[in-house]
């Protein structure tokens, strides 16, 4: 007689796991979900938000920006403006307060763009526990700032070497050390995949962003945004901002891919244009994977979105129809870079950049009616040199270049 | 094959390699080669991109034969050789290898190939309904594992959903040859047991004879992997590996069978 499965959305999620994990994630379950229900736990996690993250964020109307979206209105939730810049924080207090609640003193966690790893460094500092963070090669080399950050707060970085060196290597990598030291370690998953209770706790954490977001839009349009468009790696910042929205049926929910290189590249992480249904990390959902279920390395230019796998509740979400997928490329979400950067003097995340593309292309399908609320999950300060190389501005030696045009800074070409 | 062993009054010795390392052939070469040194049972690995299982020496043979060209229906030709050669042929494989391939077809091939049952380190009984039902119309054993955190629920509602034998992992983190053998497999044997007929045996990172022996004295089989796979990754050329192989595994047979005299 075996234990009925837990944690499904639909036909996805569930826990892939090696059993010597399963008294762990029955615990974490067991305390969390005592948490949700502790108003000393939920009251610590209020005051944190309010007065270490900075919640609530607010939201901005990007009215220059908006002038390239079909005129549609676009308001940015600022999850950027948060402690570390990120959406990541929210996340990663309430986990970081689960590992103290359970007994345990030292965390690990994943990270890809470095955004993950610097927020659960912080939350590691500020509540007094060891932490180690595990980045593929590749990620430390492409994000060498938030490194730099992390070790700063305390954390040690581990750089993966083996398979692609990016974001599904370092997950690989905290699970092995999971495995090894469950007793005294909680493993601070980044986003809403893995085994239950990960989507499902890491999407309740980030819950908080789409609540915020729903009211603040109410009371500046008076009525609901039509489309709410986030960018989707592993898909927590989406499933945050989502997630107060299911019940809105005239509320479209629009996730954006990394698209890289194009879809017929083959260089992208297009989970829903190309991937099958799988197991991957402890989850069962949508995969890169071969004909054999060998996961197939995914490419985008921003390290938060390069993951082959994604959060199952997305998985079902376009399986419902509830919410839609689209890719967009390395171009396009540069594109969007430059022109928030210029028309607004917000300096998006990469990773967001792909959710702005999205906002300019469904302002463009609905036109000067529409009303786009965007999830900005992340400041650009850590895509600095990414950007300022994709756009040419640094001479050889990667020194700011002096010759580059003050009427065209970005070369781009992109008009204000 | 388990029941021959207990006949004979010792464990068994069960030796894992990845199919496809250093090639198809050279494998299945290796995987006769314990055959004939004493192993009795052959644990074949389907390599897999993302084995969070496996240590370092594992994860470097499944790389290699992934990049060489390995396939997961040379399992299946690999359960053939081995059966051929007269050991009892399991597959110890991740779990999306087998879903991608249909757990139905997965199951009907690997019968066909005279293969015993499949190992699924990343599958637990809770999740394995269709595999379950799978391998009872097959007639495959399903080895699932028990881990020393598993309570005293787990252990039993696992071992309650194997087939063949419990597999134990008798220490808490990835698999790699460990200097020494720890208390903690003799107890989870012992926990085991006690919810249990079914033989247990146990892996935890044996890489000698003196330690098999040690194992074997409370376990019904010695699960023997990465000290078996380093033998030829690390090894000169492809036949100084089988000649080091044969020697480790004469070894390892040697301590299972001294184990209890």
């Amino acid at each position: 007689m075996s234990h009925a499965p837990v944690g499904r959305f639909g036909g996805f999620g569930g826990r892939y796991v090696p059993e010597a994990l399963i008294p762990a994630l029955e615990q974490l379950d067991e305390e969390r979900r005592k948490a949700r229900v502790d108003p000393e736990f939920v009251g610590e996690l209020e005051r944190l938000h309010r007065t270490y993250t900075g919640r609530p964020s607010i939201i901005t109307e990007v009215p220059r920006f908006a002038e390239h979206c079909g005129g549609a209105r676009v308001i940015l939730k600022r999850e950027d403006l948060n402690h570390t810049g990120s959406h990541k924080i929210n996340n990663v207090l309430g986990q970081a307060l689960l590992t103290k609640r359970m007994g345990k003193t030292r965390v690990i966690a994943e990270t890809g763009a470095g955004q993950h790893g610097v927020a659960t460094a912080t939350a590691a500092a500020l509540l007094g526990l060891e932490c180690v963070v595990y980045m593929g090669r590749k990620d430390t080399e492409r994000q060498a700032l938030n490194v730099a950050r992390m070790r700063l707060l305390g954390a040690e970085v581990v750089a993966v070497e083996h398979g692609s060196q990016t974001l599904k290597d370092a997950v690989n990598e905290a699970f092995r050390d999971w495995v090894a030291n469950v007793e005294t370690t909680h493993y601070v998953l980044g986003t809403v995949t893995g085994p239950h209770p990960f989507p499902e706790m890491v999407r309740d954490f980030h819950r908080v962003i789409g609540v915020e977001a729903r009211q603040q839009v109410l009371d500046l349009v008076g009525r609901l945004p039509d489309v709410v468009c986030a960018c989707v790696g592993g898909g927590s910042n989406a499933m945050g901002i989502f997630h107060r929205f299911l019940d809105d049926a005239e509320v479209r929910l629009v996730g954006l891919e990394a698209g890289g290189s194009g879809i017929a590249s083959g260089h992208h992480a297009a989970r829903f244009s190309t991937g099958e249904p799988g197991v991957l990390h402890g989850a069962y959902t949508f995969v890169l994977q071969d004909e054999d279920g060998q996961t197939i390395e995914s490419h985008s230019v921003s390290a938060g979105l390069d993951y082959p796998s994604v959060g199952p509740e997305h998985a079902h979400l376009r399986e419902t129809g509830r919410a839609e997928y689209r890719p967009i490329t390395d171009d396009e979400a540069m594109e969007a870079f430059a022109l928030l950067s210029r028309t607004e003097g917000i300096l998006p995340a990469i990773e967001s950049a792909h959710a702005l593309a999205g906002a300019m292309q469904l302002g463009r399908e609905l036109g000067p009616d529409a009303v786009i609320l965007v999830n900005l999950s992340g400041r650009g300060d850590k895509d600095v040199h990414t950007a300022a190389q994709w756009f040419g501005l640094l001479d050889d030696s990667g020194s700011p270049e002096p010759a580059v045009s003050p009427e065209d800074p970005t070369g781009t070409g992109v008009q204000q | 094959m388990l029941q021959r062993c207990r006949d004979e009054g010792r464990a068994a010795l069960v030796g894992y390699l990845p199919v496809g390392f250093p090639t198809v052939d050279g494998s299945i070469e290796a995987m006769r080669a314990l055959v004939e040194s004493g192993v009795d049972i052959i644990e074949i690995g389907v390599p897999y991109s993302d084995p969070v299982m496996d240590g370092p020496v594992i994860q470097d043979a499944a790389v290699r034969a992934l990049e060489a060209g390995v396939r997961v229906d040379d399992a299946f030709t690999a359960a053939r050789a081995v059966v051929d050669s007269g050991a009892a042929a399991l597959v110890m494989t991740y779990w999306n290898p087998v879903l991608r391939h249909g757990v139905e077809r997965f199951a009907a091939d690997l019968a066909d190939a005279g293969g015993s049952g499949l190992i699924t380190p990343d599958l637990i009984p809770d999740e394995a309904g269709e595999w379950i039902e799978a391998a009872d119309r097959h007639g495959l054993d399903k080895v699932f594992l028990v881990a020393p955190s598993s309570t005293p629920d787990r252990l039993a509602a696992v071992t309650s959903a194997c087939r063949g034998f419990v597999y134990a992992t008798a220490v808490m983190g990835v698999t790699g040859a460990r200097a020494q053998v720890g208390h903690a497999a003799q107890d989870l044997v012992a926990r085991t047991r006690s919810v249990t007929d079914l033989p247990v045996c146990v892996g935890l990172g044996v890489s000698t004879g003196a330690q098999a022996a040690e194992v074997g004295r409370f376990a019904d089989g010695v699960i023997v992997g990465s000290a078996l796979v380093r033998c030829l990754t690390e090894a000169p050329s492809p036949g100084e590996g089988l000649a080091r192989l044969r020697k480790l595994a004469a070894e390892l047979a040697d301590g299972v069978r001294e184990a209890r005299a």
